[in-house]
């Protein structure tokens, strides 16, 4: 079956807390999922109170703020801090998303943050991306011709180009497949909402010409149609875009090939 | 412990060229159960506290027999990709899954044939 708790050594403790220093006004409880591979402990949730009164208004300023002034121990990923790079998805408040690109005042009361659920987790919050990226991989994400290059740039007309929009807004966080309870019980097998939703960028892209090879590499009971249309996808996606609307259309395509 | 290669596992055995015909009988036959549905509960309404012989009478008509017949198959039908999916979803044991995948498939096979060989037999009058 699949497994629904955790395995002992999995399941999460009361950690540490970590008291904002006197004279602090503006508190709030920012308590933070910790794992250590180096040592045996259970993972363990920690609360920092941060005085917001000199922390920035998103959720990474808190957690840069924690990492260097309470504790330096404290590992995430973080690149742009403006949602485009996707490094700090997480999961927020019950919610995958950018840490970024969350504001602190959005969340009522304590702050939780765990890595994105179901992944295997390197340390703290930074998950084992190595599966998702081979997914990616996968399906093989350029442009792919028959046609010789023409002496300068492949052209696109402006409505073509427009089909893209939507898709090409995408930064792989995988806050989409890993909220998607599909990929959770199915991860090995099933691509997920990312993947499927760049599979459905380059098959809309009028310049390339294997859309009918990448449509064949879907043709599967798992990879693609172990989408439920359960929708957290496109609920929990930091950009506002739409995988569960791709993934409908690369099941239209599919079928109108066949009807 | 294996050192095959993150890609090498997940292109596994590759595409097993099916899923499709899956897909889409199972959501005709999800349109089909609406009027058929339907139109089944609002006839045992108004069969409300008929007799034994105004049923069978209701029965024998061509028409209706041919939607029950209708109805059966294509609620089992439903059933039995329904319940399939759930089972690959969520029973990951090999042995454990193609047991069930095989029980849920015989006894949706058995549950409908009784049905319509019953709506038969009224029908035909035995």
């Amino acid at each position: 079956m699949v497994q629904f708790n955790l395995p002992k050594n999995s399941r999460v403790t009361e950690g540490k807390t970590h008291e904002a220093p006197d004279g602090a006004i503006k508190l709030r409880n920012i308590k933070v999922y910790r794992w250590n591979p180096d040592d045996e402990d259970n993972p363990r949730v920690d609360t920092y109170q941060v005085d917001l009164d000199t922390c920035g208004p998103m959720v990474l300023d808190a957690l840069i703020k924690i990492k260097d002034e309470i504790d330096p121990t404290l590992t995430f990923r973080r690149s742009c801090r403006e949602g485009v790079c996707g490094s700090c998805a997480m999961n927020i408040d019950g919610n995958n998303t950018l840490a970024c690109t969350k504001f602190i005042d959005d969340v009522k009361g304590d702050i939780k943050i765990y890595p994105l659920p179901h992944m295997a987790v390197v340390k703290d919050l930074v998950p084992d991306m190595t599966q998702a990226y081979a997914q990616y991989t996968s399906i093989e994400p350029w442009l792919k011709t028959t046609t010789p290059a023409p002496e300068r740039e492949r052209l696109q007309s402006q409505d073509d180009r427009a089909k893209l929009d939507g898709l090409w807004e995408c930064i792989l966080c995988f806050s989409c497949s890993t909220s998607c309870p599909s990929y959770w019980w199915n991860g090995e097998r099933f691509l997920g909402p990312a993947i499927l939703l760049q599979t459905y960028r380059w098959i809309s892209d009028s310049r390339d010409e294997a859309a009918g090879e990448r449509l064949d590499a879907l043709e599967d009971p798992f990879r693609m149609f172990r989408c439920h249309t359960i929708m957290n996808c496109t609920q929990t996606c930091p950009k506002s875009l739409n995988p569960a609307k791709a993934i409908g259309e690369l099941k239209k395509l599919l079928v109108s090939r066949t009807v | 412990m294996s050192l095959r290669s993150p890609l090498g596992r997940i292109k596994g055995l590759g595409i097993a060229h099916e899923g499709v015909g899956h897909w889409w009988v199972h959501r005709l036959g999800s349109l089909a159960l609406v009027p058929l549905t339907i139109w089944f509960v609002a006839s045992l309404v108004s069969l409300a506290g008929a007799d034994y012989f105004a049923m069978r009478e209701w029965m024998g008509s061509p028409v209706v027999a041919g939607l029950l017949i209708m109805l059966i198959v294509a609620m089992f039908h439903h059933a039995s990709m329904s319940l399939g999916v759930v089972i690959e979803d969520y029973v990951h044991n090999e042995a454990a899954k193609i047991a069930s995948l095989i029980a849920v498939k015989a006894a949706t096979v058995v549950l409908s044939l009784i049905g319509v060989l019953s709506v038969l037999s009224v029908l035909f009058g035995r």
